[in-house]
């Protein structure tokens, strides 16, 4: 690990060193690119570079300026002055300052931060074209031009061309907000300290240390929803797994008739979107719901039965719900897969007398189990974040006194939004979104590791 | 012997045919009981019985006539307009991404994809405040074309699938073209787009889909402003405690009226469904 980093750092140096060099050996264009952008570029007939070039450093310095700088320098203590009367020296008055708002502070300084990289990488970028002109000058060819640079952006470096807006966007809607997401959790950013009225600040790990031991109530609520969290996932993955193999299996069947009509019958329930079907289910099992309505009028239950407002039962029936939801997933997704199964292996069995239980789990679950590992991975991972089955079904319910903002059947995720959304407790919200990428990392990991058609990849084209 | 082995797998195979029956019966129930609350009459959420006494259209018709407090033709066009414009700039931003990680070789090609991975692993709305607020700086909440940049804002790293597709393409064909002098740029325009129609299909299909399904970001962008909710958070306001007794039919009616079309588009793709799930996740 260490010699690793020994390495990169060596790398890194090489590559300023590489850079020391090209001061040292370039010219009057180059060595003045330093310092204006685009000169290199813009001396040798590449009109167009060199002027893009001279404007973005010139925006950059006019940004950092007049408010780069101060959103930089902001980072340091998210903002110093609360919202309320100042005194005003000059009128003898008080008057109503803004005051600073911690949370565009922090965001406007991840960006800047984001910016700043993006121009050194335009610095390096300016310098290397200057330094590769002279060299190409010194040769006797010339510089590029414009048309031959597209023509390049089209052909060997057509990924540049491709790749620009997605990664702007991502950057722009995923990693920013992320970025500034994960330094929430080191924030007391909550109810209380809500931006613009109340300034937040850094807490570093307090937020964690709550969470794992300090706080009585949320640490509590954090283990048992952790311990929830898992075993909904268990079960659910599993259950699914293995009820929908069988439905498969039932359907595929030499013999069975109307294989397509079963197929249909099954596929329509999952192509039905999940929140009309999923809010469906919940108003069929309320308290006073249909089902509980028809059971008592049948006469088999007295009151009702408390399907999704007894916490232990409303456990129960979201993982048998799961179940509607899923079984046809996996029995779409395993089709395919159990077709492959040598056919003679099952004539086999059969003569040396196994049934079809025996077969089951001799032969189809080991296989399986053999080739859809990484699937079933995926499927726990997409488990532990399954959202809309708990927040549709239950919402998290029935609440409970013992927990933080949670409920009964709250998985970590539906806590996460109910956090931000309801009860505006960002920061907390923020540290569980950055345990669930933990728990999510370590089983991903165990995925790759096992997988090989990421290996494979270059062997298939 | 032999007869009795088939008189067995016969008794075995009714044994089956009945299973699945029952299974379709459990399957079927809800949405069976979905389709006849839609055309139910009588008013109110719950009935103690299950097929309605009286049936009739005025669920369907009232949706689109009385349109005060919930303007469901409003955001059917909202939602329409918001998932046509999703489509096409998801769509664009996903072949290219899988184009360009499938096909071209270039440094940052590995940790790109490694980065994508990480990111994937972060709950999808931990960052839905912060996007929030990036919008509001742009002065563009509670509008559609928020709507439309945060569903598509992301769309590049939903790359997996179509990039499976490409990988399948053989490497022989872009070399033959490049021998012939065809570009990059135009061996994907030329080549590459025209024999990979099944996944662009795919594509532009979930994209266009996603809009109608999702009802997390809609209500953190829209919060209140009813005029620019989309169908499913409409819906979703249907069945609050104030409203769900008047309004439970109406809300069946049109939740009936998006599924029927979601779920034509699904099973019409469900293969290419399949081979771009077990594509990526599953060896063999």
């Amino acid at each position: 690990m260490e010699s690793t980093g020994k390495v990169k750092s060596f790398n890194l140096l090489k590559k300023l060193g590489s850079y020391g060099l090209m001061f040292k050996k370039g010219d009057f264009f180059t060595k003045t690119s330093f310092f204006i952008m685009g000169f290199g570029s813009f001396m040798r007939k590449q009109l167009f570079a060199g002027i893009a070039l001279l404007f973005i450093q010139l925006t950059f310095i006019v940004f950092m300026s007049t408010s780069g700088l101060k959103f930089l320098t902001g980072l340091i203590k998210l903002g110093t002055m609360t919202q309320g009367k100042v005194w005003n020296e000059e009128m003898g008055i008080y008057i109503m300052s803004k005051g600073d708002n911690s949370m565009l502070f922090l965001l406007f300084g991840v960006a800047t931060i984001f910016v700043v990289i993006a121009f050194i990488y335009v610095y390096f970028a300016n310098i290397k074209l200057a330094y590769t002109n002279q060299q190409l000058i010194q040769e006797g060819k010339r510089p590029m031009r414009f048309k031959e640079t597209v023509n390049i952006l089209l052909d060997e470096k057509f990924h540049i061309t491709v790749l620009s807006l997605p990664v702007l966007l991502t950057f722009m809607f995923t990693i920013v907000p992320l970025v500034f997401m994960i330094l929430i959790a080191f924030t007391n950013f909550d109810a209380n300290h809500q931006p613009p009225g109340n300034l937040f600040t850094w807490v570093g790990f307090s937020n964690f240390t709550s969470v794992l031991w300090d706080n009585p109530l949320k640490s509590h609520t954090f283990s048992s929803l952790l311990v929830w969290t898992l075993i909904w996932a268990t079960f659910a993955t599993v259950l699914n797994y293995l009820f929908g193999m069988i439905l498969a299996l039932m359907i595929n069947k030499k013999g069975i008739r109307l294989k397509k009509f079963w197929r249909t019958i099954f596929v329509v329930t999952i192509a039905v979107p999940q929140f009309v079907s999923l809010l469906l289910m919940s108003r069929l099992l309320a308290d006073q719901g249909p089902v509980n309505l028809i059971l008592q009028s049948m006469g088999w239950v007295k009151t009702f039965v408390p399907f999704l407002s007894d916490g232990n039962v409303a456990r129960v029936t979201v993982i048998v719900v799961n179940l509607w939801v899923g079984i046809p997933y996996t029995m779409l997704i395993t089709s395919g897969i159990l077709m492959n199964i040598p056919v003679d292996i099952y004539e086999s069995a059969k003569i040396d007398g196994a049934g079809p239980i025996r077969q089951f789990t001799a032969i189809t679950l080991p296989y399986m189990l053999f080739v859809t590992t990484p699937y079933l991975i995926t499927q726990f991972i997409g488990n532990i974040n399954n959202f809309n089955v708990i927040y549709l079904l239950t919402g998290g319910g029935p609440l409970s006194l013992n927990l933080y903002q949670a409920g009964k059947t709250d998985l970590l995720v539906t806590w996460l939004y109910k956090l931000t959304v309801n009860y505006q407790d960002y920061a907390l919200a923020s540290t569980i979104g950055i345990f669930i990428f933990i728990l999510s990392a370590f089983f991903s990991l165990v995925v790759f590791n096992r997988s090989s058609s990421v290996k494979k990849e270059e062997e298939f084209q | 012997m032999i007869k009795s082995m088939k008189t067995r797998s016969f008794i075995y195979n009714t044994f089956i045919h009945l299973i699945l029956s029952i299974m379709s019966v459990i399957w079927l129930l809800p949405i069976a009981w979905l389709v006849l609350v839609s055309f139910r009459e009588e008013p109110g959420a719950y009935t103690p019985y299950l097929i309605p006494k009286s049936f009739t259209l005025s669920n369907y018709t009232r949706l689109f006539t009385e349109t005060k407090l919930f303007n469901y033709p409003r955001w059917f066009l909202n939602t329409f307009i918001v998932a046509v414009l999703t489509c096409l700039i998801s769509t664009m931003l996903i072949l290219l991404t899988s184009y360009a990680l499938s096909r071209l070789r270039f440094k940052l090609r590995k940790p790109m994809m490694n980065i994508a991975l990480v990111l994937g692993m972060f709950p999808g709305f931990m960052s839905m405040i912060a996007v929030y607020h990036i919008l509001k700086a742009f002065g563009l909440t509670q509008s559609l074309a928020a709507l439309v940049l945060v569903y598509s804002g992301g769309a590049a790293l939903g790359y997996y699938i179509s990039k499976g597709f490409f990988d399948t393409i053989p490497k022989s064909i872009d070399e033959a073209a490049m021998l012939d002098g065809a570009s990059k740029s135009q061996i994907f325009w030329k080549i590459t787009l025209p024999l990979s129609k099944p996944i662009v299909v795919y594509t532009i299909l979930t994209a266009f889909m996603g809009p109608w399904m999702d009802f997390i970001f809609v209500s953190v962008i829209m919060k209140d402003n009813y005029r620019n909710y989309t169908v499913a958070l409409g819906l979703y306001q249907m069945l609050t405690r104030e409203n769900i007794y008047q309004y439970f039919t109406r809300f069946a009616a049109g939740a009936v009226l998006i599924a029927i079309p979601i779920t034509i588009i699904f099973i019409y793709m469900q293969k290419y469904y399949v081979s771009g799930i077990t594509g990526g996740s599953v060896k063999g």
